[in-house]
């Protein structure tokens, strides 16, 4: 015989789940932040395949307008807070073993960080490159 | 040794079920002296042994070990062993049993569920070969025991089950402790039941339905990390998923994970695992 309850399971009470669970408790609150802020890294993603579409003065002329720029100071933000949390959680999900020691969870942060860091000023020195040095 | 006698007192908010008589639950006020030392534990008994004798609840070791003594303390998952009475006065203390689970009677909860999902990720040692007491101890490195015995450490009380939003709106999901349980047995070096376990764990309803919340981890009094352990898994089954793809003929170590979307088919095959377990346990 399996396990069974001897009580009578019909008089169980069960509790129900909000669709606000979300705001009761703040760690569920930055989750669904981070879940929200991939929506602007997607998008800004497929913005900007949009814009190579363009022919230089059109493209010039959609990031100088004022919708982007507010686009562009919303999408910021958002963007950076995904990068970080994701970046953040690593440590969890990358676990590397030298021999019988565990590397360091700060050291696979900071080469994260490191590596963001570097390969944003690259694509940063890629455009300056691509651009003539001139500003659009 | 004798205690000082207190006059101020500590109010705490306690859930009440009793399902011979309430439909609904309420919450009912006691009032219990303060202690500078006093535990909500602590507080529970003086309600059973001086107010109310037909509180229910369950507690055994009083030292943050057994695992029994889990509820929501002001909303969030804890051992009420290891929670003082100090860190919330003078402010009422609201006292409900763990969160997503069904309620037995008052903070009493039924944790059926949790023990079958311990069985289906079958939470014990699977040796490599047959061993007799004789054959003398299994032995192992200090690294060997490193790997994996963060996860060792699981008290199996729950509390990881009460913070995640995910099991509370899918019953289904394996969950944070058997999924680390799980991985505690894989990832040690007397154990040959990785491929045993990998339906149930690279499954859906396993790995891949958390979406890395990582409150498991937050509220585990033992510091098992639940949430790592399966973001870790998921890694494994990734690359396996690969390798399959670079080497087809090569033996892959888990279910690749496009594979196991297939719910219907995944559900199906536990549920005949699950016959077999309730089959063994009857024999």
């Amino acid at each position: 015989m399996a396990v069974h309850a001897t009580h009578d399971l019909t008089r169980e009470y069960r509790r129900t789940v909000p669709s606000t669970w979300w705001l009761k408790r703040r760690t569920y609150f930055l989750f669904m932040l981070r879940e929200l802020t991939a929506l602007f890294v997607g998008g800004y993603a497929a913005f900007l395949l949009v814009l190579l579409l363009l022919d230089q003065a059109t493209f010039a002329s959609v990031l100088k307008s004022p919708v982007s720029l507010v686009l562009h100071l919303i999408a910021l933000p958002m963007v950076i807070y995904h990068s970080v949390t994701w970046i953040n959680l690593t440590p969890k999900v990358l676990v590397i073993w030298r021999g019988e020691e565990q590397v360091s969870p700060t050291l696979i942060l900071l080469v994260h960080y490191a590596a963001w860091g570097v390969i944003s000023l690259a694509i940063l020195g890629l455009a300056i490159w691509l651009c003539g040095g001139k500003t659009i | 040794m004798a205690r000082i006698e207190t006059t101020s007192k500590a109010v705490l908010d306690v859930f009440r079920y009793r399902p011979d008589e309430d439909s609904e639950p309420r919450f009912e006020r006691f009032e219990v002296p303060f202690h500078e030392d006093w535990v909500v534990l602590d507080a529970l008994h003086y309600i059973k042994d001086h107010l109310d004798g037909t509180l229910s609840y369950r507690w055994s070791c009083r030292m943050g070990i057994c695992g029994s003594c889990g509820m929501m303390i002001d909303g969030e998952p804890k051992l009420s062993c290891s929670v003082f009475l100090r860190d919330y006065y003078p402010r009422p203390i609201r006292v409900e049993p763990l969160a997503n689970f069904p309620v037995v009677r008052d903070l009493v909860i039924n944790l059926e569920d949790f023990l079958d999902k311990l069985g289906q990720v079958k939470a014990w040692l699977i040796p490599k070969e047959p061993r007799e007491a004789a054959d003398g101890e299994y032995k192992q490195t200090p690294g060997e025991l490193a790997h994996y015995r963060q996860y060792s450490m699981c008290i199996n009380c729950m509390l990881c089950y009460s913070a995640c939003p995910v099991y509370a709106k899918h019953p289904e999901f394996v969950g944070p402790a058997a999924i680390a349980l799980a991985q505690r047995y894989n990832l040690d070096s007397r154990d040959a039941g990785f491929d045993e376990r990998a339906d149930a764990i690279f499954s859906h309803e396993g790995i891949w339905e958390c979406t890395f919340v990582g409150d498991c981890t937050r509220v585990c009094p033992k510091h098992v990390d639940p949430a790592g352990a399966i973001q870790q898994a998921k890694v494994t089954a990734t690359n396996d998923w690969f390798w399959s793809l670079l080497v087809p003929w090569g033996k892959r170590r888990s279910r690749a994970p496009a594979h196991e979307q297939n719910g219907g088919a995944a559900a199906g095959h536990r549920d005949a695992q699950q016959d077999q377990l309730v089959s063994s346990q009857s024999k």
